[in-house]
């Protein structure tokens, strides 16, 4: 039988100066399935190609049938580590549509759940980001923390993950009795162990040796290449939708006090005590995406604390969801929020009718990935998942 | 043993001998299998409460204990799997490799004085050179499982052990110098007394060369922070990605062995083997005197003792080498090649040469502050077997110049100021199995 008709050979005119290696979907460090066809000199990576699709489930398609109500589950499953703020981009894009106003406690409550969601993304991040790089033990501190968060959101809505809390409208339900207390006690649990977590990984050398000058982003190329949130943020560019997007998202957060993680004139903001930046580190390399999510967390923790204050302050009611029947005026609207991993965006056309004519999600990871090819050019095999994770993808989002 | 089963159940000279192999290497692989179930336990115990967490708790009632049983025989049953693009018999023979040349090396390792199983005078040498085979097995199997991951990881593998082996060895010898032995039952005889006596305690080069040991055994081992081999993140599970089952076990029991081994030859080299910080079966008198013949239960306790109190100093090391894994990152195989060459390596023949100054110059160390002996000094440790005095004639015998004048320049055999012109009489020279008459 000739090597052609022999059903156990994948690959003809096998070089053997460059090897092709597969490196997922399956794969216990690609954040998802994610498929990077990797080639490889030695150990030298020359080129990596993301290969996506894996977990697409046509969800753009099914909301060309759904009530904007009944398409918000899918909302969830998209960033399904960051479900809140996924809810939120898409609540406020239809209720732009519709130029619905939610109540002053729903906003405050919004903001509140959005932040606490973001914080347990981060967290995961942090945590998946230190197992690919061999270090097991933050993965499980993060988590334990999470597993606060969680509960509290449980508490909430019901659910630990997939929370379709937020919807066009309001919200599904008010928040429980003593529920403000539980997460002011949680924020003060989480403070001290955020130092923790620094002296695991941040300021741990074989950390730094791993992720300093790996993977570097230039600030142009992650511009050119759409990349948003710390992505972006890590390269030195000066974006953050909570204070640069629109004016209909912006305006949630009105009067709430915080600093946009990123680096100008050579530092970060100094409103908190947060560890220095090695010498090794070079802005947009694996290190500085990092950072600047540990940094984000606590920027949340703050949020999260003027959001109790100001819902707590707060009269009258969250906002009544809007009805299933409810019949959307012809139009389009599109809106960009900030999510813990990027720029999410959402956009919705409608016909007049109670079904959207189409929806469409505009993934922050699915920019953030792209520049994998160039990021894992001449790099190391063992920097390769350094730098996925870095990016800190969620093949939901990707492939929606 | 053999001498015991010749002389006392009367049997012939070969059949004893066969049987004393036997019976000891049934004792070393107890050693070994319990020692791996005891640590994959511990791993997962210690691992789960570094991460807050408790580690198994149900499986034998309490503390999970069974676990490890409970893991083997899922193993055990597990369907024994050969990818196809595998090379059928290296795929099969490469955990038999690995783990007997871990199991190998204990042969040389004495657990307390007189018990070992192959009592040579060039242990150390022995057991290093034992230990480098086991890459074999890693090579093997990477190749052979016929898959690229696979073979990533056996190449990183093979280019990190034996490029580690070169300061391993360095570390090594060291104590060797020091002591004038490769005999493992000597080098641990000569810290007998009080902690001071260590010879981690030696010179601050020493010192420093514990811990440059300390992390070329990890390096050898494939722990972490070197476990790129078996990166989880990279490579699956690296060179044991197709195997399955027992062959698995097998590399995996290898490795734990071979934690405990470069654990045990610590203690020896460095933490004084089966002697404890504190001198107790000194002052109880019960230890075997030089040039006992016959067996004595205090003796045969006091030696008890010490192998308890030696596996105990080994689990210690074999803890903290856990401790490490669970807190620290990979390190990335460019970054494992530069600590070796460009650390490792100079620092360790820095720290020989201090350590040979140290010791030629004659300058204090911690070792002579409480003596061996209330009559002798501490730290005898220069070369007895280049002495041909009465006193050590069992050893001196076995050399090429025993006969004759020491060649020029024949160290001294005592410390500089120490008032001896020689060894106490009576004082044990070589190895006690030696001095009792015989292999034992």
């Amino acid at each position: 039988m000739s090597i052609i008709n022999d059903p156990r050979v994948v690959e003809f005119n096998i070089r053997t100066d460059e090897m092709l290696i597969n490196m997922g979907p399956q794969h216990p460090s690609t954040h998802g399935v994610l498929r990077l066809v990797l080639r490889t000199d030695g150990e030298v990576v020359l080129g990596a190609a993301p290969h996506i699709g894996y977990l697409h489930r046509c969800a753009e398609k099914i909301g060309e049938n759904l009530a904007p109500r009944q398409w918000v589950p899918y909302t969830d499953r998209m960033d399904y580590l960051a479900s809140m703020n996924m809810n939120l981009g898409w609540a406020l894009v239809v209720e732009k549509l519709l130029q619905l106003e939610v109540p002053e406690k729903g906003r405050h409550l919004r903001v509140l759940v959005a932040e606490l969601n973001r914080i347990a993304s981060h967290l995961v991040a942090m945590g998946t980001y230190g197992l690919d790089l061999g270090s097991f033990t933050p993965f499980l501190y993060a988590f334990r923390e999470r597993e606060k968060i969680l509960d509290l959101f449980e508490q909430v809505c019901g659910a630990r993950l997939t929370y379709s809390y937020i919807v066009p409208g309001g919200v599904t339900g008010d928040l429980p009795q003593g529920w403000l207390q539980n997460c002011a006690q949680f924020l003060q649990e989480l403070e001290p162990v955020v130092d923790d977590y620094h002296a695991l990984l941040t300021s741990n050398a074989i950390f730094i040796k791993r992720t300093a000058g790996v993977g570097v982003l230039p600030g142009e190329m992650a511009v050119n290449y759409g990349c948003t949130g710390p992505v972006l943020r890590g390269s030195g560019i000066d974006q953050d939708l909570r204070r640069d997007g629109e004016p209909w998202y912006t305006s949630l957060y009105d009067g709430y006090q915080f600093a946009v993680i990123v680096q100008k004139e050579g530092h970060y903001p100094q409103d908190h005590d947060y560890p220095a930046v090695p010498a090794e580190a070079v802005l947009g390399d694996c290190w500085h995406r990092f950072y600047v999510r540990m940094l984000e967390v606590v920027q949340s923790m703050d949020i999260v604390r003027q959001a109790l204050d100001k819902y707590a302050a707060a009269a009258g009611d969250c906002g009544t969801p809007i009805k299933l029947n409810h019949k959307l005026p012809p139009g389009e609207a599109y809106l960009e929020t900030e999510a813990p991993k990027g720029q999410m965006g959402f956009y919705l056309v409608t016909d007049g009718s109670a079904i959207p004519w189409r929806v469409r999600a505009r993934s922050s990871c699915f920019a953030n990935v792209s520049v994998t090819s160039e990021l894992c050019r001449g790099c190391l095999l063992a920097d390769v998942p350094a730098i996925v994770g870095s990016l800190d993808i969620v093949l939901g989002e990707i492939d929606r | 043993m053999a001498e015991f089963l010749v002389h006392t159940l009367s049997l012939p000279a070969p059949l004893a001998y066969l049987l004393a192999a036997l019976i000891h290497c049934g004792f070393i692989l107890g050693l070994v299998a319990a020692g791996a179930v005891v640590f994959i336990w511990a791993e997962r115990k210690v691992s789960g409460r570094i991460q807050d967490r408790l580690g198994p708790t149900r499986t034998g009632g309490k503390f999970g204990w069974l676990q490890s049983p409970a893991d083997g025989i899922k193993v055990l049953a597990k369907e024994d799997l050969i990818p196809r693009a595998a090379d059928r018999l290296l795929f099969r023979a490469a955990p038999y490799v690995s783990f007997s040349s871990s199991f190998t090396a204990y042969l040389a390792l004495p657990f307390a004085d007189g018990w070992v199983a192959f009592d040579t005078n060039v242990a150390v040498f022995f057991i290093l050179a034992v230990l480098g085979l086991e890459v074999f097995g890693v090579i093997l199997a990477g190749y052979a499982s016929g898959s690229k991951w696979s073979l990533f990881g056996a190449m990183r593998e093979a280019a990190q052990v034996v490029s580690y082996e070169v300061p391993l060895g360095i570390c090594v010898v060291i104590p060797v110098l020091l002591t004038g032995t490769m005999n493992l039952t000597t080098i641990a005889n000569m810290q007998a007394g009080w902690c001071s006596n260590w010879l981690i305690f030696h010179d601050p080069f020493t010192f420093a060369v514990f811990w440059i040991y300390a992390t070329c055994a990890l390096a050898s081992v494939n722990r972490a922070p070197f476990d790129l081999a078996e990166a989880e993140s990279e490579l699956v599970a690296g060179f044991m990605t197709e195997y399955s089952g027992m062959r698995w076990s097998l590399f995996f029991m290898a490795e734990y062995s071979s934690m405990l081994l470069v654990s045990c030859l610590a203690v020896i080299l460095f933490f004084g083997g089966w002697h404890g910080p504190i001198p107790v079966f000194d002052w109880l008198g019960w230890a075997y005197p030089g040039g006992a013949s016959s067996w004595q239960l205090t003796g045969f306790l006091a030696n008890l003792a010490g192998c308890v109190n030696f596996i105990t100093k080994a689990v210690i090391g074999v803890t903290v080498m856990l401790w490490i894994r669970w807190t620290l990152p990979r390190l990335r195989i460019d970054q494992v090649m530069t600590m070796c060459l460009k650390y490792c390596v100079p620092l360790a023949a820095i720290c020989f040469i201090g350590a040979l100054w140290w010791q030629v110059a004659g300058w204090w160390s911690p070792n002579h502050w409480l003596p061996l002996r209330p009559d002798g000094p501490g730290g005898m440790r220069e070369t007895w077997v280049v002495a041909p005095e009465a006193a050590c004639g069992e050893v001196a015998r076995r050399l090429p110049w025993a006969d004759s004048a020491p060649p020029h320049g024949a160290a001294r055999r005592t410390l500089p100021g120490c008032g001896l012109a020689g060894p106490p009489a009576g004082w044990r020279t070589g190895s006690p199995a030696a001095a009792r008459g015989g292999v034992q």
